[in-house]
Order: structure tokens, then sequence, then C-alpha cells
């Protein structure tokens, strides 16, 4: 790679940067730069998106018959366990930390986060508690086994009466999650109020921004109730206490309080920011502003504080009095307003567009139909009648994965085929792309789709085996499954040789409006450095011929020079 | 908006006007096709709440079809129309948004699902299955004031419900006991809902009715079954190792054909109940006892009734 011509700012950084030689050492460091940082985290929630993938494989293929033949049931609870944390905690909440690295500072011209030591150390965080979490397979008595809500006195039932169990390093590694986003969080929230470009107000952030920082305002509010209830359940657990257990006094359904006042909310923090790259990409793709802009921004943080308010909606029959479950269902039923406020703002943004329809832009559309029948079903699920039928059943694994895959992962995917010129300075290949595409709205929709009907016939969410008339739509799901699983191969196949010898990328290959795409790809460590560009107007203005900031062509050139 | 085709009156063009009231009658049809479909996609109705669960979710299908036909349509729709030329790097046109649009489809939004939200609440009302929840000592077991009201005109019962990993336990108020539950046909039954160990779920898809059941705690909880059959009990909260066994039937008869068999029942011995866990279990041990860890089944419960566990259900 020595003819790669880069940045003479790169060789002045006082660490190894993206275009210099030896560059793949830098992801093993403990690296300050906000973007090596994203891309660590990009590579390593990946990483645990097979691992996640692989244990749902395993399960789908003990679902495919109603016996339990394949693995054992005690087995496959600890499977369906782990593949949720997984998921979420080592691949969701990761990947879009990633995001937020790789964009919050490029996008509002500041040169790194606020504090780049802890967010070197929140990255950091995450490997040691995916130790901790995949050691718990390996413990006598297997990993936890009581699904991700962990309610008690399931959960703390602990066989085998070891100390340390897999229940125990479950806990443990949920308590480290939790102080990593929190110190995530609070990184993000300074850099965003702190260190925007001159002239960018509130309101000429790019949506991303809005969206990342409502949602990272919720892990603030709702991470320490989380992490409260872990703490008091490890106790439970480990040292006798009876904050929960009903033989002592305590009440099982308090933890459901504390676990669900942040998991739900611990939704949206995934979603948002997926709005937010679904604004970031319509208006792009369909070359048009974002229809009513103010609007999509300010309705992510009403989404914020309506997603404190709701989580009753998860215990609507735990016990829970009449009185509260109409309260939380009101609630539930409002967070329909601002949600459909920016699914009407997409559609009027492709409407009169030039629309091009790019493998990020067919995942954006693909997740935007998804959400449109996740949120309808969502719905259904919010008021109380229809949940105290379908509750717990696979409804609602149904309605969850169309929201979080089908939507968030389809935003996921959107956005690193975007970005991924502007992070590593390469093309991707449009062909495998679109073939990855394609295999993963088929698999997910094979996968997910047929479940709503079991669920409805009444089949309970989380068992090993299932009575014979719920066969047919688990035959579909396992194939969808298996489908979603072969999709991953194109996906690999492009991100690996498109970083190696994909064609090299320009400053700005889609022709988008936004600081970030007036940095040479990829940007130099300190972005803008002490050459920040002052904002002059609103973002994504399309056919509005209006710079987005003060001598603009003098950025351009220099992102191109560079 | 510049355009040359003629405009109605609120200053859009006329054939635009008609081309979206073409499609929203196309899409309102469509809509109550599926939220008729809808109906059958809930298995039989056999209790009092059945009917107005089927109602809300038909109506919630409809609305939901209506909005997802619409916006998936117009998705298509303009990826068909609105795509650009293979090499037109042109921009669309610079709309930047509309107040009065964006004003509408919030407040329309609002209102349907306010509408939505009051109309469950009465709902729920009206069935009013969920009644009040008493805790107890669970060391000292459930004494006088921890009894329970039941208006002893009304309902039948209270029936003891009693969930155990992994097995049912129904105690009736003559003191029969049994493995599947059995209830008389248009009778609002009253149960007092317990666990001995860990949460359960008490669901029966056929009536339309979920409780979780927490230990320390009991709950009342009401329901008329409407139609004779054999119907799923199934335990829908996570429950541990053979969780999903932990099944059993409701059987709705007649009020002859109850009464009969209560009084069948009560003369029959004691045996173990139905408690497919503890099979397995036995199985697992003997196979050297692999898999990750769990604890042992609760010994299966002693009842007049074991039951038919293989006797085939309707829903």
């Amino acid at each position: 790679m020595t003819t790669t011509k880069y940045d003479p700012r790169v060789l002045k950084a006082p660490h190894p940067v993206p275009g210099a030689p030896d560059n793949w050492k830098r992801f093993f460091t403990f690296n300050t730069d906000a973007k090596v940082i994203g891309l660590q985290y990009m590579g390593l929630s990946l990483f645990f998106l097979l691992v996640g993938g692989l244990l749902a494989m395993v399960m789908r293929g003990e679902l495919i018959t109603p016996p339990s033949d394949l693995v054992d049931p005690t087995v496959y609870n600890g499977l369906y366990t782990m593949h949720g944390t997984v998921m979420l905690f080592l691949f969701l909440f990761p990947v879009l930390n990633g995001f937020n690295n790789l964009l919050i500072p490029t996008m509002i011209g500041a040169p790194d986060m606020a504090f780049p030591k802890v967010n070197a150390a929140a990255f950091w965080l995450v490997p040691v508690f995916a130790v901790v979490l995949l050691a718990s397979f390996f413990v006598p008595g297997g990993p936890a086994s009581a699904g991700w809500w962990s309610y008690p006195p399931i959960s703390i039932q602990n066989p085998l009466g070891h100390l340390i169990n897999g229940e125990f390093l479950w806990i443990l590694a949920v308590a480290l999650s939790g102080i990593s986003s929190i110190m995530g969080a609070i990184n993000f929230v300074t850099t965003i109020i702190r260190m925007r470009a001159p002239g960018m107000g509130f309101f000429r952030m790019p949506v991303f921004v809005w969206t990342a920082w409502a949602a990272q305002t919720l892990q603030l509010v709702g991470l320490p109730a989380l992490t409260g209830g872990a703490i008091m359940l490890l106790f439970d657990l480990s040292f006798g206490t009876s904050f929960f257990r009903p033989e002592g006094g305590g009440d099982p359904v308090l933890y459901q309080h504390f676990f669900w006042f942040y998991s739900h909310p611990a939704v949206y923090v995934m979603v948002l920011p997926v709005f937010g790259i679904f604004s970031e990409l319509i208006t792009v793709y369909s070359r048009k502003p974002l229809f009513g802009y103010k609007f999509v921004a300010i309705a992510s943080f009403i989404i914020t504080f309506l997603g404190l308010i709701v989580w009753v909606h998860h215990m609507f029959y735990s016990g829970t009095p009449q009185w509260m479950r109409n309260l939380f269902m009101v609630t539930t039923m409002l967070i329909a307003v601002p949600t459909g406020v920016k699914v009407f703002a997409w559609l009027g943004t492709l409407w009169g567009g030039k629309i091009r329809l790019t493998t990020p832009m067919l995942f954006v559309l693909g997740g935007l139909v998804n959400f449109i029948l996740g949120g309808i079903t969502g719905i259904m699920l919010g008021t109380a009648p229809i949940d105290i039928h379908v509750g717990n059943t696979y409804f609602v694994v149904a309605h969850f994965h169309y929201i979080i895959f089908n939507t968030i992962g389809f935003g996921i995917f959107a956005g690193i085929y975007h970005w991924f010129p502007k992070f590593t300075g390469r093309m991707y290949y449009e062909g495998l792309g679109k073939v990855h595409f394609t295999l993963t709205f088929i698999g997910a929709t094979l996968n997910w789709l047929p479940l709503h009907w079991a669920g409805l016939y009444g089949m309970p969410r989380r068992v090993a085996s299932y009575d014979p008339e719920f066969a047919l739509w688990n035959v579909i799901a396992s194939v969808g499954a298996f489908m979603l699983g072969v999709a991953s191969i194109p996906f690999i196949l492009n991100i690996v040789s498109s970083w190696a010898r994909g064609a090299k990328a320009s400053a700005n290959p889609w022709n988008a409006i936004g600081l970030e795409w007036l940095l040479p790809s990829p940007p130099p460590a300190e972005n803008f450095e002490d050459d920040v560009p002052t904002v002059i107007s609103e973002p994504y203005g399309y056919g509005l011929g209006k710079p987005l900031v003060q001598d603009e062509n003098y950025y351009i050139r220099r992102a191109q020079e560079a | 908006m510049t355009t040359s085709t003629p405009k109605g009156r609120g200053g859009l063009p006329v054939r635009l006007v008609a081309v979206i009231l073409i499609c929203t009658l196309i899409d309102a049809l469509l809509s109550y096709q599926v939220s008729r479909w809808a109906y059958g996609w809930l298995p039989v109705p056999a209790s009092t709440a059945a009917p107005y669960v089927d109602g809300l979710f038909s109506l919630e299908v409809g609305i939901g079809s209506f909005i997802f036909i619409g916006c998936v349509g117009f998705i298509l729709w303009s990826v068909i129309v609105n795509r650009a030329e293979k090499y037109d790097e042109s921009d669309g046109l610079p709309i930047e948004g509309n107040t009065r649009l964006e004003i509408t489809w919030t407040v329309i939004p609002f209102v349907i699902v306010m509408a939505l939200a009051f109309y469950s609440i009465d709902v729920n009302e009206k069935l009013a299955a969920l009644g009040p929840k008493v805790k107890y000592d669970v060391e000292g077991g459930l004494g006088p004031e921890t009894s329970l009201v039941v208006d002893p005109h009304k309902d039948y019962g209270p029936i003891q419900v009693i969930a155990r990993q992994w097995s049912w336990e129904f105690i009736y108020p003559n003191g029969v006991r049994s493995s599947e539950l059995h209830l008389p046909i248009n009778q609002r039954a009253n149960f007092e809902l317990s666990s001995l160990d860990v949460i359960h779920g008490f669901f029966i898809p056929a009536f339309r009715l979920k409780q979780d059941i927490v230990p320390g705690s009991v709950i009342s909880y009401s329901i008329t079954p409407t139609r004779e059959g054999r119907y799923r009990l199934r335990d829908s909260q996570f429950s541990g190792a053979y969780f999903s066994h932990n099944q059993t039937d409701v059987i709705v008869d007649s009020e002859d054909d109850f009464e009969s068999w209560l009084s069948t029942s009560s003369a029959q011995p004691l045996v173990a109940g139905l408690s497919p866990g503890t099979e397995l279990y036995a199985q697992r041990l003997a196979q050297g006892d692999r898999g990750w860890a769990t604890v042992p089944p609760a010994p299966p419960p002693m009842v007049n009734d074991p039951g038919n566990p293989n006797a085939p259900h309707d829903a």
C-alpha cells in the first residue's frame, strides 16, 4: 500500500490514522481517535452479530419440529437467553455507538469526542464484558437461562448452588455494559451540546445528531434503574437478600418495574439513531430536503419523553391494577403520534424526489416498510385487551423482531453501506450489496411474518417444544432464519474485499450535503482541525442552491486535494 | 408546487385529488376485507371476552391495513414514478415542508390512537376479569384475612389454581382436585391463582385470557366460558427447564355434565396428577443428567382426576 496517497495532515497525527501504513494495528490499541473507536465498535459488534445469529439458527433448528429433539430444553433456554443478550448488549448497543463515534464529531465539525479517554475506556469495556458473558457457557450448570428479562424468582433459583454461576456472570456482564453505556452517553451528550461547529445551532444539526442526542439522554435517565435492579437481583441471587423473593417478603413484580423502566426505553435508544439514519439517507437518495425537518427533529425528544412513561405496558398481565393499565395504555398509544410524524415526513420526502435505489436506499425503504408493519402490531400490543391475549406469545416475538432486526438491523446495514466510503476510503460493490439486501429482505420476511399467526393462535414465546398445529409457521420461519444466515456471506465478502481492494472513494461519492462530506475520505485524525467551517444553512438543502457552510468551495477543494 | 394542470379550490391539481380519492377508496375496501379475515386468525372464541377482543383486533387490523397499504403503496408508487434516470444527477423538488399537512398528520393519528385507547379502556371495564391481588406470607400460608371476595350469587368458584414447576392443579369448592380444568358453560367462573415457586402464566388462548401467577400473591380472576369443548391451557410466563411442557386442557361442559363430573370425581381416589416434566426429568437422569442445570420438578400434585393428556383439543 506504499502507493496510497494520504492527507499530509495524517502524518502529523500522534497515532496511526486511516490511510497510514500499518493501518490495522491501531484497532488493537487504546486509541482515543473517535473514528478508530467507531470502527472498533463496528468490527467487534458485527462479529457478535454472527455469534448471536448462530445461536438463533440452533434455536430455529430446534423449532423446525414440534417436539424438543435437537437439544435438551435446558440448553434451549440457555441459547435463547444468550441470543437475546448477545444481540442487544454485544451487537446493537455497540454497533450504534460505532455510528455515534464515527458520525457525531464529523457531522458537527468537532475534532473528536469531549472525553476521548473515557470514550476509549467505554469501548474496551465491551470486550471485557463479552468475555465475562461468553465465559458463562463454560461454568458448571451452563449460562443464564431465564431470558434476557431475567425475571426473579426463576432467575435466582441457582440449581447447583455455586457462587459463580451463569446468572451471576450474566448480571455482572449487564452491569458492566451499563457502565460502558453511561460513559458513552455522557460523552456523546457533552460533545453534541458543547462542540458544534460555529453557526450550527440546534436547528441546523443533522437529524442523526438529534436522534443520537435523544437516545443517549434516555440512556442517562434509564440505565441507573436497570443497574439498581441488577444489583438487587445479584444480592438476592448470591447473598441471601429478599428484594424480590416472596419467602422473605419481597415482591417479584418490583423487579419488573426496575427492568422495564429502562428496557422499554432501551428500544428507543436503538431505534432513534436508526430514525436518524433513515432521515439522512432518504434525503440524499431522493435528492430532496427533509420534509418538515423541525418537526422530525423535535419528535425525537417527544419520543424520549413518552418512552420514559410507558414501561408498564410490558406488565399488563402481571397483576397490574386496572387504573395502571389504562394510564399506561394511553401513554403507549401516544407514542404513535411522534413516530407517525417521522414516517409521514419520510414519505413526504420521497414525494417528487429523484430516487436512487442504491444498496443503502434499498435497506432504508425495506426497513421503512417493515417499521410500518412493526409499528402497527405495536399499537395492537399497546391496547390492553389485545395484549392480554397475544402478550408473551410469538406475536410479540414477531413484532419486536420486526422492529429490532427488520427496522433497526436494516437501518444499520443501510448506514454501514452509506458511510463505508467515508470512513474506509473505499467504495463497496453495489452488486454484492443488492444480493445482500434481497436475501436479507426475503429471509427476514419468511422468518418473522408467519410467526404473527403462530402467536395469534396461542403459541407462547420461549418454548422449546410446541403443539403440532403450529408446525407450518415454524418451518417457514426456520427456512427464513437459515436464509438470513446465508445473507451474511455476501455482506462479509463485500465489506472485507471492498476494504482491501475496492475502488478509492472520493470525498463525496453520493453528492451529499453534510459536514462529514466536506472531509476527505477517510477523514484525517482531527477532522477539520482548527479550520472548522461556519454553518450557514439548515441541513439537507438539496435543490435549494444554498451553500451549507461559508466558503463551501474552499472546503470541497481541500477535501478533494487531500 | 408549480404545475400546469387545472387546480381545485384548495390549490391542488384536480387530477391529483381524484387519484388520491380513488386510491383511498381501494385502500379502504382492501383493508375492510383484511379486517374480516382477522377473525379467522384467532382461535375459536370460547368466552365472553372473546367477541370484544376479536372485535377490537379486527378493528385494529382494519385501521392498520389501511395505513400499511396506503404507506407501502405510496412508497412503491414513488419508487416507480420518481426513480432517477441512470445518469440523472439533478435534485428533486425542493419542498421543505407544509405546516398544514404536518399538523394534519399529527392530529389524525392522535385522534385514532386516543379513540382506540378509550375504546380499549371501555372493553377492560366491561370484562372486569381481573379481581384484587392480595399478598400473603409464603411461610405461613393463606390466612383467613387473605380470602378474596367472590360474589356468591353470580360466580362459580372460587376454583383454586395452583401452578408449580411444572404442573397445574385445580381445586374446586367441593374439594375435588384435578389436573385438567373443568368449567360449566355460560357461568362466570372465579379463580384464585397462586404459584408455589416461580412466576407462571395462566393462558387459555380460546378464552383470550392471560394472567401471570405471582408467587407470594393470590390473584382473583374471572371469566365466563361460552362454548363447549376442550381447549389448551398453556403456561405463558417462562418458568424454567420444562416450561413448554407445562400445559394442560380446559374442558367446558354443560351444567349437568359438569355436575356429574364433579360428583364422580369426588368418589375417585387421589392419584399422581399430570406432570410431563417429572417423566422428562427422569429420562434426563437416566441418560446421564446431560444438559445445563435445572431444579428438579416439584412432585406431581395428588388429584382425583388426572385427565387425559392425549385427547385432541379444539384450540
